[in-house]
């Protein structure tokens, strides 16, 4: 049986639907230390803001059950530097389209980031992260309201010319509300799900592990969220759907095509096996074998 | 960095709550001393960082205090049973800077990493001093094994219970040493920055995410901006480190 992985997101064709998540694929060059990075359909580089930031003070990685919080908070050279550093050095060892992962403070902020993205030849879509969970204090995000999402995304998308993705938060009440406001909004596609909101205790001091308390917990745990979260916004808005949240294997990249998801982010995976990626692109053949699917767009959406 | 599959050769313990573990396999990727691996375990989720003891003839030897659920795990393998490991990680320290007299400063699971540079450095025909601190008597190890190296080794003890009675800054009288590297508890890396007129390199602690540089988990601020601990470190010069 020819199999077929290859998926089209948003006009531009990937080999395959696999796309390491931001945050845990820096700019794509270490890890084209240890393969060739061209395997992969895209991925999603270090979320990048106007000005350079170290993010929030340390320790700020914990241990979870089949996960793992993070509070970096975005921590990046700032988009000038991305622009003048970055992406010549990746130019060295990816010859594919990029996705810009997009942060900020502000409108202003957003708008002026993505602007300088847009502008480069090697980025294909700028994923517009208004989901951080580990700035503004913890939690309170533009992705958190309808609203404020909406008037993220309607900024950016008037001032920009590339595919515009909204990366959604969890951490909040209903999913399809936001979906829909982004949607309308005029966003290009949708990405799904960003991290949950946790937290750690450390018994001994009696004080939280992490020093900015709380985090966004990743990892394996959080796949079925994942999958939940993916199903209600394909159900319920007309743009094409990026999943991730927890995946591990090419079955969970089936799970969430099948949820509605038309490609899928790697995210935690990559941190604790730097050859994740790579490993779940090589093992789709044998996946799609087993479950008899012969394009891998056949079954995005299927489960009803 | 290389991951691959490791053998125990031996597991045992040094002191009540410190264990040795050796291992073969592929060590080519371990470069320099004062680099660390990174131990994928059963059950947990991030790998857990551990700081090369030495590392010859593709034989690996790691010294690591059980402190949770990871090294505890580890304390119960037997040999023959195997490991996925990433080896190679870190800058380790840099041994070109050394003159002719160096001085090694090590405390508690600080002092493992010094065993290969003391070799690495006596192999080179370098005078070596090492200083080694433990709070008390019973958690000391390797004083025996650093003095088979040709070291001049000093114990210092916060308890008195051997050697100098207090921290290792209070032993380091009289040694004339050029250039100084150390491995330890920050507070024990803060006093002996203050103690010393020479220029040195210090080994730092951080939880870690993946412990390859992908995830700016370990991230610390340095003269030289901003370094990840994992991949930039975890070694810093004297020059560099920003107390905060």
């Amino acid at each position: 049986m020819g199999m077929n992985t290859k998926v089209n997101l948003l006009g531009i064709e990937l080999d395959n639907p696999i796309i390491p998540a931001s945050g845990t694929f820096g700019y794509g060059y270490e890890f084209a230390e240890l393969y060739d990075i061209n395997i992969l359909g895209t991925f999603s580089f270090k979320g990048t803001t106007k000005e350079p930031r170290f993010g929030n003070p340390t320790p700020r990685i914990a241990e979870c059950p089949a996960g793992m919080i993070n509070a970096v908070g975005l921590q990046n050279p700032g988009v000038e530097k991305v622009v003048s550093e970055e992406l010549p050095r990746l130019s060295q060892c990816f010859n594919k389209k990029v996705m810009a992962n997009v942060g900020g403070f502000t409108v202003e902020e957003y708008v002026y980031t993505a602007k300088k993205l847009d502008a480069c030849d090697q980025v294909g879509w700028l994923e517009i992260n208004i989901s951080c969970p580990n700035v503004h204090g913890g939690g309170v995000n533009f992705g958190s309201y309808p609203e404020s999402a909406a008037e993220i995304i309607e900024a950016v998308k008037k001032e920009v010319t590339k595919p515009v993705i909204a990366k959604l938060s969890p951490n909040v009440t209903d999913i399809v509300a936001i979906a829909k406001a982004v949607e309308a909004a005029g966003a290009d596609g949708i990405s799904l799900i960003n991290t949950l909101l946790g937290m750690r205790i450390d018994l001994n001091r009696r004080r939280p592990v992490i020093a900015n308390k709380m985090g966004g917990f990743s990892g394996s745990a959080i796949l079925p969220v994942a999958v939940r979260m993916v199903y209600q916004v394909a159900n319920a808005v007309d743009l094409p759907v990026i999943g991730m949240g927890g995946v591990t294997t090419a079955e969970d990249v089936l799970e969430l095509m099948m949820a509605g998801a038309c490609a899928v982010e790697v995210g935690a995976a990559n941190l604790v096996d730097p050859y994740a990626s790579r490993d779940i692109i090589l093992d789709l053949p044998r996946v799609m074998e087993k479950y008899r699917i012969e394009n891998l767009t056949d079954i995005i959406g299927a489960c009803k | 960095m290389k991951q691959s599959i490791f053998e125990i050769i031996e597991n045992r313990p040094l002191t009540d709550s410190v264990m040795l573990m050796r291992l073969s396999g592929d060590t080519s990727d371990v470069t320099a001393p004062g680099q660390f691996v990174n131990i994928k375990l059963e059950g947990l989720f991030l790998r857990r960082p551990i700081s090369v003891c030495d590392c010859k003839d593709g034989i690996l030897t790691l010294i690591y205090k059980v402190v949770g659920k990871g090294t505890e795990q580890m304390k119960g393998m037997k040999a023959g049973e195997k490991l996925d490991i990433l080896t190679g990680l870190g800058n380790g320290y840099n041994m070109s800077k050394a003159g002719d007299h160096a001085l090694l400063v090590g405390g508690g699971v600080g002092v493992p990493p010094m065993y290969m540079l003391a070799r690495l450095l006596r192999e080179e025909g370098k005078k070596v001093t090492v200083i080694l601190g433990f709070n008390t008597k019973s958690e000391m190890f390797y004083e025996e094994e650093f003095k088979e190296l040709g070291c001049d080794v000093r114990v210092a003890t916060a308890d008195g219970s051997y050697g100098i009675k207090g921290f290792v800054t209070n032993a380091l009288d009289g040694i004339d040493a050029d250039y100084f590297y150390t491995c330890g508890p920050e507070p024990m890396l803060k006093a002996l920055y203050n103690a010393t007129s020479i220029s040195g390199q210090f080994s730092f602690e951080e939880r870690m995410g993946c412990g390859f540089g992908a995830c700016m988990g370990c991230s610390c601020k340095t003269l030289y901006g901003n370094k990840r601990i994992c991949k930039d470190g975890p070694v810093l010069e004297k020059e560099e480190i920003i107390w905060e």
